[in-house]
């Protein structure tokens, strides 16, 4: 198997998480794992992306080519589309549709709708919505994993142990609701894959 | 036994400098080293074994604790990012001339494409100007593995070695084996009788001991003709011959898999493995050479004559000359050269949105620089050309809208030594804003200049008690800047402290203005805990 994954968001939207957690998952899986990573000034509020790549052979490049990605996952609709190059021809977006408007010439969300649809494989949902009916407004990345994870060839409850690992030292009840949320968004995806 | 972890490379590096019996670890914070310094500091080992791993005052100080270290049999490591090496330039490339005792290796982690640096400045051009052996991993297992590496390299030849990481290596987690076993560390020891004048750089001992670190030189590429790390790997089509070093190793082997019909070098280890590269260039037509940053190995191979066997590579325009290079760059690189090669061909790809902006990063909510710049900026209204001398952090980010704030950005430290500089030349009024932690780096002794000569001129340090920028370390001055300033020799009733909150955006006016009209030198010390490490304090409470 390999999965070549593009993680977005805006900085401090918590997409390394979903990183950690797909890397754990992997890492108990013994496959072969590359994440590239963004610190630094780039963090504070503009946009970041992080580089997935998990696959059973040995991986090269830290950064996946243009063309090559199977996966966008974004937790903020723009920032789906900005790496649209990097997406293969049957490429699958997952993205969370709530704009993050820290910047004053957003473009009019009915422009990046369009946009998006323009593409056929595509998991557009209001994941905060979801998050907030299932578990609590801070697990909608949870949700977005979630509904990334029919596309990531990794067993649903692999991914889940790996929910448990990271989250593990905060508790019980933060791991249950984490879950949860991951489930909701894994539920929709298979929903919206269908039709 | 090993047993595998998912590390980034800086981890992977320092995870290996503790199992190869790590004794010290130095830095200062610096984007993509920094996370090298904060993993040693959350080690067990660490604790265990009482390694020391406390932030230095800059990359100079740091140096110099580490080669102390060395001096003392010890081994240790010293991490900083590309331009931190110009900070530490004198120390370093002087230790070539002392030379290590203890196992030294001095990390140096570039910043290829600026994604958080003011240049792109290739370190191993420091490492040849030392004449010291140069390291510069593939991969994180590489990082891992070449630290205990490192450290027998450098007490076997008793000289500091320079590992080069980059961003895409710093910033990027893969599986790695590691040792469960730690090996012991070293015992306190001295220099070597032989090598006791070393480390007194007086010229009648540098005369001698540059003429011995010339002579030696050649040992050291012969080391790296037979390091693990380097290799000649034989291939069918002599067309072409491949010099690959570092990372760009993966993005080569990303586009031919192990299915590379033409013979290369890869190189991980300097000086340049003379014999491979001379045996490569002998059977070829041409070459191509692929290195991340600076064309430094091409420049070496083919001098501006470019004359005998053919140099391809970034001087050439086959390989761009700025920015780090990526899988693509290489891949069109080989079918510029090789237009028929079908694993250079070129992929389908999706056209760009068109709806996209860029999100340019901006000053957290909440920031108590943003009221600095409020005030500022209200105050500068009142004067015709009011400049603001900036320096290196978060507040950088003044530069940007809202605020348009700043004039000037170069270095550590530079906002106070050029304000003074503007201010000798008639400049008002001449404002120099500076954060807590670059202050202690580089600004104290620039501040001792202009309080020397009493400038007319108002520096104002933003104080957020830490290293914002990169993540939250322990700031240096926390508790002692007014201290600082007034030990220096500042005029107490101009150092003065203020909260920089929403609800003194006039008093901060009022406090700005007066030092501005005062004529000589002033310090205004703003002050309010940065708003990331705020939560994080706050959320460790509530545990």
């Amino acid at each position: 198997m390999k999965t070549d994954i593009i993680l977005a968001g805006v900085g401090g939207q918590g997409i390394l998480s979903i990183a950690t957690i797909l890397g754990a998952a992997a890492l108990k899986e013994n496959l072969y794992i590359k994440q590239a990573e963004v610190h630094g000034m780039s963090q504070r509020g503009g946009d970041v992306q992080s580089n997935l790549r998990i696959s059973s052979e040995p991986i090269a490049s830290d950064l996946i080519p243009l063309g090559k990605a199977d996966l966008i996952v974004s937790l903020e609709p723009m920032e789906a589309l900005r790496y649209l190059p990097y997406l293969s021809e049957e490429g699958w977006i997952v993205t969370n549709t709530v704009p993050f408007v820290n910047i004053n010439n957003y473009p009019d969300m009915e422009e990046v709708k369009k946009e998006m649809h323009t593409h056929k494989n595509v998991v557009a949902y209001d994941m905060e919505a979801v998050a907030k009916e299932v578990a609590s407004p801070r697990t909608s990345n949870m949700v977005l994993l979630g509904a990334a994870s029919p596309f990531i060839e990794i067993e649903s409850d692999k991914i889940e142990d790996g929910i448990r690992t990271v989250f593990g030292a905060k508790g019980e009840n933060i791991v249950e609701m984490n879950i949860k949320a991951y489930r909701a968004g894994r539920e929709l995806a298979e929903k919206s894959a269908k039709k | 036994m090993k047993t595998k972890q998912l590390l980034l490379g800086d981890e992977a590096l320092a995870l290996g400098a503790l199992k190869a019996g790590l004794s010290g670890a130095y830095a200062y914070p610096g984007t993509p080293s920094t996370e090298i310094l904060e993993f040693v500091q959350g080690n067990p080992l660490t604790k265990e074994r009482n390694i020391h791993s406390h932030w230095s005052s800059n990359e100079k100080t740091a140096v110099e604790e580490a080669l102390g270290m060395s001096f003392c049999g010890k081994r240790a490591i010293v991490s900083m990012k590309h331009v931190g090496m110009n900070v530490a330039a004198d120390c370093f490339v002087n230790s070539g001339m002392t030379g290590a005792n203890g196992g030294l290796l001095v990390i140096a982690a570039d910043d290829p494409s600026m994604h958080s640096s003011q240049n792109e400045q290739d370190s191993r051009f420091y490492g040849a100007f030392a004449f010291l052996p140069i390291l510069e991993p593939s991969s994180q297992q590489e990082c891992y593995d070449m630290a205990r590496y490192g450290f027998e390299l450098s007490e076997k030849y008793s000289l500091p070695v320079l590992t080069r990481l980059v961003t895409r290596l710093s910033h990027s987690r893969a599986v790695v084996e590691v040792d469960e076993e730690a090996l012991p560390q070293n015992k306190l020891s001295y220099p070597k009788k032989e090598n006791e004048k070393n480390w007194v750089l007086m010229p009648v001992n540098s005369k001698r001991r540059y003429v011995q670190l010339l002579k030696d030189f050649p040992q050291l590429i012969e080391e790296s003709e037979k390091s693990p790390f380097n290799a000649y790997i034989d291939g069918a089509d002599k067309k072409l011959g491949i010099i690959v070093s570092g990372l760009a190793y993966n993005y080569f082997k990303e586009v031919f898999g192990d299915k590379c019909p033409f013979p290369y070098v890869k190189v991980s280890q300097y000086p340049l493995p003379e014999k491979l590269i001379k045996k490569l260039a002998d059977e070829v037509d041409a070459l191509f050479v692929i290195e991340e940053g600076q064309p430094f190995i091409e420049e070496r191979i083919r001098g501006f004559l470019n004359r005998g066997v053919k140099v391809y590579g970034k001087l050439s325009g086959q390989l761009p000359r700025t920015g780090e290079l990526t899988p693509d760059s290489v891949r069109e690189g080989f079918r510029t050269l090789c237009p028929n090669l079908e694993a250079a061909a070129e992929t389908a790809i999706k056209g760009a949105s068109t709806v996209t902006v860029p999100r340019p990063p901006a000053l957290c909510q909440g920031c108590g620089h943003r009221d600095v710049y409020h005030a500022l900026n209200d105050v500068l209204k009142e004067y015709e050309n009011p400049k603001v001398f900036g320096d290196i952090g978060c507040y950088t980010l003044g530069y940007l809208a809202p605020f348009n704030a700043i004039d000037t950005c170069v270095d550590m430290g530079a906002s106070i030594t050029m304000a003074k500089g503007a201010a000798d030349a008639g400049q008002h009024p001449s404002v120099a804003i500076i954060g807590d932690s670059t202050f202690t780096h580089s600004g104290m002794t620039g501040l001792l200049d202009a309080i020397n000569e009493n400038t007319p001129m108002l520096v104002i340090i933003s104080d957020n008690l830490t290293t914002g920028m990169t993540g939250g370390q322990d700031s240096q001055g926390t508790g002692k800047l007014e201290d600082i300033c007034r030990g220096l020799g500042a005029d107490p009733a101009h150092v003065r402290t203020i909260d920089s909150l929403p609800k003194n955006h006039d008093d901060m006016m009022k406090m700005f203005r007066e030092e501005i009209e005062y004529k000589g030198l002033s310090v205004v010390v703003s002050r309010r805990e940065c708003i990331q490490t705020a939560r994080r304090h706050a959320s460790a409470k509530k545990k």
